[in-house]
């Protein structure tokens, strides 16, 4: 069951319900009585995107249309934007998309998802592949409607000796699910999989990872922190798998929330699977309010109340952003944020 | 003719978590002066510094305080210090992803625009701060490093004072300022206190020992027991404090 071949049928009984286990924050059967008709192509012009000026080349997929593939030959370097449209007017639309980096090839993979229209429901399935030593950044900005139903399924599979980083900023929709799935071989490759969510008004967000380490000597880095206010709902669920024999590995997941009004809401699920016996595991998760001590300690000083929280806040979010390598995306992820928290003066 | 006090508390009362711990007190400070107030564990010496200082869930029950000719109860915390009071916290906040440099400036910057002032420019500030370190023997390295997070009792309490040295405050509120501090920190940092006398400046410094008082010389020593003032004098109240204990002042039970 998936909303990908829900819309492919036209069949709501297709959709994840809360009676799946993995989507029980996240029903969409419940939500979603009658699909919109299936998005027609778009001959709207495409404003700038998120990441504009930063890549060396855009790819757009608007209302599911667009190219399949970018490939990255052995030893390649390549800048990339990928967008995901869902344009003025949009219905129920999917598409599936595949990046491949051979042996040693680098890429900085820029992906939006852009939610123009009102109550559109979009699906996007991504297949990810480094070679051998390959490197490959990955932000993810979603940037969706109120509205807009949006899930995204990544699946990811790593060469030997292959660095991947990813960082996936939200605001959250009016249901979102951004999902990725790592199949870590051990053998010297390393992933980092972040997450950044600010949500306010009724708007969901859910951050899902699972990483399956299969081989030995493998590092994995988690980091996820998050923001709710309002009826707002965050969900995070960290999983990760380590595989007998996949001794010597390092996997450490965080997640951190904070909850600042009584009708907001977070559910997390971390969890660690471990099959082998020589390995470092570690997880923390808090869920909690504002520091009320370091807000007085600041306002003591003389920093107005507003302005004492919003620097906290960012405060708190942003060793998140820190940890994003590439200078230029690290810029318009910090300008993100700084957009996020001044659209609201009470965050 | 007499001096108007700076400050004048009157007949004050505060309850934390509706148990009354402050019962009428009563405290003037006139500008340029230095006034200690010592008392036992428990007898409400931080209740004082915070309600002075607005602090959330410390509820005045009666009573007045008024700074410089202004109800300083009506206003908020961060309006309070931007009229120049300001607090030496005895335990220092971390403000963890905010650097020291980032905090103090953002403070600074904030009190000069309630006030209506011009905001200080960056190299001014760093200029600033970099000889105020430096008299406190603060590294500046450790400025950029987020405030207070990781660093000892010693070093949290210099960043209290190199605040103080930078907000210049008129009403400087300092709370068991020399608790944690070793001889030499505790010298370093009355140093720093003695150098922020000035005539248009108030003092009130807090403390459970007369140590800190060999350093800080106070104009007046008050005693505080049982949520009020009970003793008043001059600097060798403290010393006939330090050699005969709180016991005298002990409230006998009802």
């Amino acid at each position: 069951m998936s909303l990908a071949r829900a819309i492919a049928t036209g069949d709501v009984a297709q959709l994840p319900s809360r009676r799946d286990e993995a989507w029980r924050w996240s029903d969409l059967r419940g939500l979603i009585r009658v699909l919109p008709p299936a998005s027609g192509a778009s001959d709207a012009e495409l404003p700038p995107g998120p990441f504009d000026g930063l890549a060396d080349f855009e790819i757009a997929i608007v209302n599911g249309r667009g190219p399949p593939a970018v490939d990255l030959a052995e030893g390649e370097t390549r800048r990339v934007a990928l967008r995901f449209v869902a344009a003025p007017g949009a219905g129920a639309h999917s598409a599936c998309f595949a990046v491949n980096l051979g042996d040693g090839a680098r890429c900085l993979l820029l992906e939006s998802y852009e939610g123009r229209g009102d109550g559109y429901v979009a699906s996007a399935d991504i297949d990810i592949r480094l070679g051998r030593g390959a490197t490959l950044e990955r932000i993810v900005m979603a940037d969706d409607t109120g509205e807009g139903v949006s899930v995204s399924k990544t699946a990811v599979s790593l060469g030997a000796e292959a660095v991947f980083g990813q960082t996936v900023l939200t605001a959250g929709a009016r249901r979102q699910r951004i999902e990725t799935q790592l199949d870590h071989p051990g053998a010297g490759a390393v992933a980092r999989l972040d997450g950044l969510y600010l949500l306010g008004d009724k708007r969901h967000a859910d951050i899902t990872t699972v990483v399956s380490h299969c081989g030995a000597g493998g590092a994995t880095d988690q980091l996820t922190k998050g923001v709710v206010r309002d009826q707002a709902r965050g969900v995070f669920q960290g999983r990760i798998v380590v595989a007998k024999g996949a001794d010597q590995t390092d996997a450490r997941m965080g997640h951190h929330a904070l909850v600042l009004s009584d009708r907001a809401e977070v559910d997390a699920k971390p969890e660690l699977e471990i099959y082998a016996d020589d390995v470092l595991c570690a997880h923390g998760n808090t869920v909690g309010a504002l520091d009320e001590e370091a807000l007085f300690y600041a306002r003591q000083r003389g920093i107005p109340e507003a302005q004492a929280r919003a620097m906290l806040m960012q405060a708190f979010l942003a060793q998140v952003i820190d940890r994003i390598e590439d200078a230029g995306a690290r810029g318009a992820a910090a300008d993100w944020l700084m957009r996020q928290l001044e659209a609201r003066d009470e965050f | 003719m007499t001096m108007k006090p700076m400050l004048s508390i009157q007949n004050l009362s505060v309850s934390v978590d509706g148990k009354s711990i402050l019962e009428g007190l009563d405290l003037e400070i006139p500008a340029g002066e230095v006034h200690a107030v010592m008392g036992p564990n428990g007898a409400g010496k931080s209740t004082l510094s915070y309600a002075l200082a607005g602090r959330p869930g410390y509820e005045v029950t009666a009573g007045t305080v008024t700074w410089d000719g202004e109800d300083l109860l009506a206003l908020a915390p961060d309006l309070r210090a931007a009229r120049g009071v300001f607090l030496s916290f005895q335990y220092p906040t971390e403000i963890p992803g905010v650097p020291a440099l980032t905090f103090i400036r953002t403070a600074l910057n904030a009190q000069h625009r309630t006030r209506g002032e011009a905001e200080v420019s960056a190299p001014d500030f760093l200029r600033l701060i970099r000889t105020k370190a430096a008299a406190l023997k603060i590294d500046f390295e450790m400025l950029k490093r987020a405030l207070n997070v990781g660093f000892s009792g010693g070093e949290k309490k210099r960043m209290e004072i190199l605040q103080l040295a930078m907000l210049s405050p008129r009403l400087a509120i300092l709370d068991e300022t020399d608790s944690g501090l070793d001889i030499d920190a505790l010298r370093i940092v009355a140093e720093g206190v003695n150098a922020m006398r000035s005539p248009d400046r108030a003092m009130l410094v807090i403390t459970h020992y007369q140590r800190l008082l060999d350093h800080i010389r106070p104009d007046r020593v008050h005693v505080l027991a049982g949520g009020r003032i009970v003793a008043s004098g001059g600097p060798e109240l403290a010393h006939a404090l330090e050699a005969e204990g709180y016991d005298k002042y002990a409230r006998v039970p009802a």
